[in-house]
């Protein structure tokens, strides 16, 4: 008997977990982990992807294991949903883990070997949460993935505010926990089965459906990000190792848009239109806060974690406009717009990826993180440099790399609203479009100032000219993860064959016949209405780009000087004069302002030792999370007045309370 | 794709090539005449050109490839632009591998590797003039993109070659909403190609210029690129104003080579009103503070949206 599709998958749940274990054995040894585990586990990741990739289209698979507690069983299920994300975490986590192979060094945090137990639990568990079939082994998976990241944040936890970081990203997905656990709670209908298959056949009364949704968006935006549960995203980010927090945002915040797509695509029967406004509008709001907030950054790293905020946002508004679509029954509509989501979901996973994994072999180089610092390494670390700029430009919506194809087919998606019967839609959506294109056109700002600050012009600090550059399993993940980049941008006709069985499960409407012209171009609906075709562009760019330097060098004379820089004749120039990232971010502070709670300090021009500093600050900390901090310690002060610590006054307590339940009982 | 069309195409993107040094000297030579000067010839730019090919170049020693890639990249976009933009027939066979939004993007790849490359000398200017033309596209781009999505909802496509179609070959109709989305277009233009009220084309006061100083460091063979490419920037950039909102003359596709000899007088005759006018609106306004600059393309942006807003509500 041949092994089936799922089957292969669970081994390969249970090869990570073994891995995992066998970290344990010896904890200690970093070349045991280093050379054997992390290679073992991306060799697994990629034949976890490439056998999901062949079951997206085929039909589902179940089976049900004897696991967890009596009359409990494991219900899995694979089907072109789950084999979509278990493609992304296998193609990301398999360059992640090869990164790691070169990454990990000894440092008085976690033990190496602890680390690769704890990693490879969290691959297992992501894998698991997709092919779960049942609320119980979702919540389980759910549980131990949101666990062993926790681990993996506080790596380094003797220093303190990785474990303030690590607690509040701890606090933050239980509080999406419970929301997804009231989710289920909703979705079984007080049938009492809480296997996914019932719950696709219960339908729900009344504004049930809402609230099973609005818990949905709670609970799994609280994972994925979304405002106004985003806080711990900026912390955590730069807290934890630089592939830990690749996996996390090129990985995780995925596992909950795989989760929101489930619940509401496929447990939930029906969707209203108004569900799609407020998916919208929440995703373009925290698109928009996110883009502005990394504009300010001065931290590599949490620059990254707003931008994944940002690109959340872009999904779930996204998915909104599914939502909207299939409500008013444009089902092809609905199918070519979830089909940029999903897109969307996989460059992200890939170029973010990239771009972390890219600032860990920059700290790596240079133990710094704030990009006040860096500066110039393109010269000492070209081959981060070269593939980070890949991942830049790919980010920035840059035709023809990936993440351009994908804002393509949203923007054309919606191009297509008009056709809905709704004029308040109607109204929303170019009020909407204008968001989307804003945020697209500010991460460019932002990914200028990235790569400039980080790159280009002359190193800020004296130490950095010892920066080496990036290791070689460092090198080929980065760049296997650029050539991903590029070869997604380059054959979107062939991703969205790829992806289409799941606009067929989701939508039941195909999109891939109507969005591809045919082998070489994009043609959503129709050739005349909009067409795109990303090798032909490349192929004329590059044309135009050779010709260009042909016929130069053939008329030109050729000679080239080299010198100091001109500058406009200014004689002393110091690498300090370049801007900040402060500086670079400077106008988008000025021109946002409302959205940040900035305390600046001038100094007097008298000042002889004078100070500027500027704190910016999240707005949402302050109008929601305070106040609760504040009631929560409240509560506890009140209930610390009870609590005397003396043995007769809690005996008159129990007295009481005895005397109070002999009242009520009689 | 005919023949007929390649040859179509690769005309536009000689005339484009060819004439756009001249709508420069032209836009020039106005400024200079109405602010009564004497003024320089209508061919300097051509003169610039080649004695900027003559020289020898100067690179900082600090130089990345990056800086000496970048005046190649930013001249291979332009011309991929200059290949969308319909100029004088709407018969561009590239026209369907890269729509509006792809030409808002080749913008958008020239600019960020300008700006990355004036960034990568690491001097002080440089990164003002990066970050200030980061600053000035975020808002121009969407407004830019705001334009094209209006004008692309009237005729139910986005390639630019159709929406030109439509407007130009249709039953004389007038859209309120391209009203909006002419004034929101004209702003953005001026903030784009470094004209005043946003930028100066012609200082080098160093604390005012944007687009001027992040080229600072550039000499010879790469400025010339630069040069070149940033007249084809207007060159496209008028192109794309006249076909949307004045298409007047443009030849069919499919047309013959008559309506393409009929439109090319058509094509000068509206370059040179329109340079004109660029050249009035410079002589009449005055540069802004770079913080007004927001304020502007702000207004740019939600006249763009107001625009699509328009069209929503009456329909196209």
């Amino acid at each position: 008997m041949t092994p089936t599709p799922l089957d292969l998958v669970i081994a390969a749940i249970t090869a990570w977990l073994a891995i995992g274990a066998l970290g344990l054995l010896r904890p200690r040894d970093l070349h045991f982990v280093s050379r054997v585990l992390f290679p073992a586990s991306a060799a697994i990741a990629v034949a976890l992807a490439v056998v999901a990739g062949f079951a997206v289209g085929k039909l589902p698979q179940s089976t049900v294991l004897p696991l967890g507690l009596p009359d409990l069983p494991f219900h899995l299920r694979l089907d072109s949903l789950s084999a979509f994300f278990l493609v992304l975490l296998g193609a990301t986590s398999a360059a992640i883990s090869l990164f790691s192979s070169g990454y990990f060094r000894s440092s008085d945090g976690t033990a190496p070997g602890l680390i690769a137990m704890q990693y490879h639990a969290f691959l297992a568990a992501m894998a698991l949460v997709l092919i779960a079939d049942d609320a119980y082994v979702f919540m389980v998976a759910w549980e131990a993935m949101a666990l062993a990241s926790y681990f993996l944040v506080t790596t380094e936890h003797r220093i303190p505010e990785i474990r303030r970081a690590g607690f509040l990203y701890l606090v933050i997905a239980h509080i999406g926990a419970i929301a997804i656990l009231l989710c289920f709670g909703v979705l079984q209908g007080g049938s009492g089965d809480y296997t996914f298959g019932s719950m696709r056949s219960v339908i729900l009364p009344g504004g049930w459906p809402s609230i099973a949704f609005f818990l949905a968006l709670i609970g799994f935006g609280a994972k994925a990000g979304l405002l106004p549960l985003h806080v711990w995203l900026p912390e955590a980010h730069p807290a934890a190792p630089s592939p830990v927090s690749a996996l996390m945002s090129g990985a995780m915040l995925k596992m909950a848009i795989y989760g929101l797509l489930r619940v509401v695509f496929d447990l939930l029967n029906g969707q209203l239109w108004w569900w799609g406004v407020v998916a919208l509008t929440l995703g373009l709001v925290t698109a928009l806060f996110g883009v502005v907030f990394a504009a300010v950054q001065s931290d590599m790293k949490r620059l990254l974690a707003y931008s994944s905020i940002e690109n959340i946002g872009i999904i779930v508004a996204g998915i909104g406009l599914v939502i909207l679509f299939k409500s008013y029954g444009k089902s092809l509509l609905a199918a070519i717009t979830l089909t940029a989501v999903l897109y969307h979901t996989l460059n992200h996973a890939f170029f973010k990826s990239l771009l972390f994994l890219a600032t860990g072999s920059v700290l790596h180089a240079t133990k710094e993180r704030s990009l006040g610092k860096l500066g110039g390494l393109i010269h000492r670390m070209p081959w981060v440099a070269w593939l980070a700029l890949v991942g830049t430009l790919a980010i920035s919506g840059i035709p023809p790399l990936n993440g351009f194809v994908s804002e393509w087919l949203l923007l054309q998606a919606f191009l297509f609203t008009p056709s809905l019967p709704q004029t308040f839609v109607n109204m929303l959506v170019p009020i909407a479009a204008a968001a989307l294109v804003l945020t697209a056109a500010l991460t460019a700002y932002v990914m200028v100032k990235f790569y400039g600050v980080v790159f280009l012009g002359r190193p800020r600090e004296p130490n950095l000219a010892y920066a080496r550059d990036a290791g070689r399993y460092e090198r080929v993940a980065l760049a296997y993860l650029a050539a991903g980049c590029v070869l997604l941008g380059m054959l979107p006709v062939n991703v969205i064959a790829f992806i289409d069985p799941i606009n067929l499960m989701l939508i039941g409407s195909s999109a891939a016949p109507r969005i591809s012209g045919n082998w070489l171009f994009l043609a959503p609906i129709d050739a005349d209405r909009s067409s795109y075709s990303p090798l032909i562009v490349l192929a004329v760019i590059i044309g135009v780009l050779l010709l260009t330097t042909q016929i130069v060098h053939r008329f030109y004379h050729g000679r080239v000087r080299h010198a100091p820089p001109w500058d406009c004749g200014f004689p002393l120039q110091t690498p300090r004069m370049q801007d900040t990232a402060e500086g670079f971010g400077q106008p988008i502070r000025q021109v946002f302002e409302p959205f940040f709670r900035m305390e600046r300090h001038l100094p007097s021009p008298s000042d002889l030792a004078p100070k500027y500093w500027v704190k910016i600050d999240d707005h949402w900390w302050h109008w929601i999370y305070l106040p609760i901090i504040r009631g929560a310690a409240w509560l506890a002060r009140l209930a610390g007045l009870i609590q005397q610590g003396r043995i007769s006054v809690y005996l008159t307590y129990s007295f009481c309370t005895l005397l109070a339940l002999l009242f009520f009982v009689r | 794709m005919t023949p007929a069309a390649l040859a179509s195409q690769l005309l536009q993107l000689a005339i484009a090539l060819a004439l756009a040094p001249l709508l420069v000297g032209w836009v020039n030579q106005c400024r200079a005449w109405l602010s009564n000067k004497s003024a320089p010839s209508l061919l300097l730019p051509y003169r610039t050109i080649r004695k900027l090919f003559a020289k020898d170049a100067v690179v900082a020693e600090s130089a990345s490839p990056i800086f000496r890639l970048t005046p190649y990249i930013v001249f291979a976009s332009m011309c991929c632009a200059a290949a969308i933009v319909p100029s004088l027939a709407t018969d561009l066979p590239f026209a369907r591998a890269a729509d509006a939004i792809a030409l808002v993007g080749l913008f958008a790849l020239a600019r960020v590797f300008i700006a990355l490359a004036a960034m990568d000398i690491g001097t002080a200017f440089g990164s003002l003039g990066a970050r200030r033309e980061m600053f000035i596209g975020f808002l121009a781009e969407p407004a830019l993109l705001m334009v094209l999505f209006t004008a692309s909802l009237i005729s139910g496509s986005t390639s630019l070659a159709t929406i030109v179609d439509t407007l130009a070959h249709r039953e004389l109709a007038i859209y309120p909403s391209l009203a909006f989305a002419g004034v929101a277009f004209t702003m953005v233009s001026l903030a784009e190609n470094a004209r005043i009220p946003v930028d100066n084309p012609a200082t080098h006061l160093e604390l005012t210029m944007i687009h001027e100083a992040m080229i600072l460091e550039y000499s010879a063979r790469h400025l010339a690129l630069i040069e070149w490419a940033s007249a084809l920037k207007l060159f496209n950039y008028s192109c794309i104003g006249l076909a949307l909102f004045f298409p007047v003359g443009i030849a069919e596709a499919g047309g013959d080579w008559q309506a393409m000899l009929g439109a090319a007088p058509a094509l000068v005759a509206k370059l040179a009103i329109g340079g004109f006018l660029l050249a009035f609106i410079e002589t009449l306004s005055a540069k802004m503070r770079i913080f007004r600059a927001p304020e502007f393309l702000g207004t740019a942006f939600l006249l763009a949206v107001l625009a699509m807003l328009v069209n929503q509500l009456l329909g196209s």
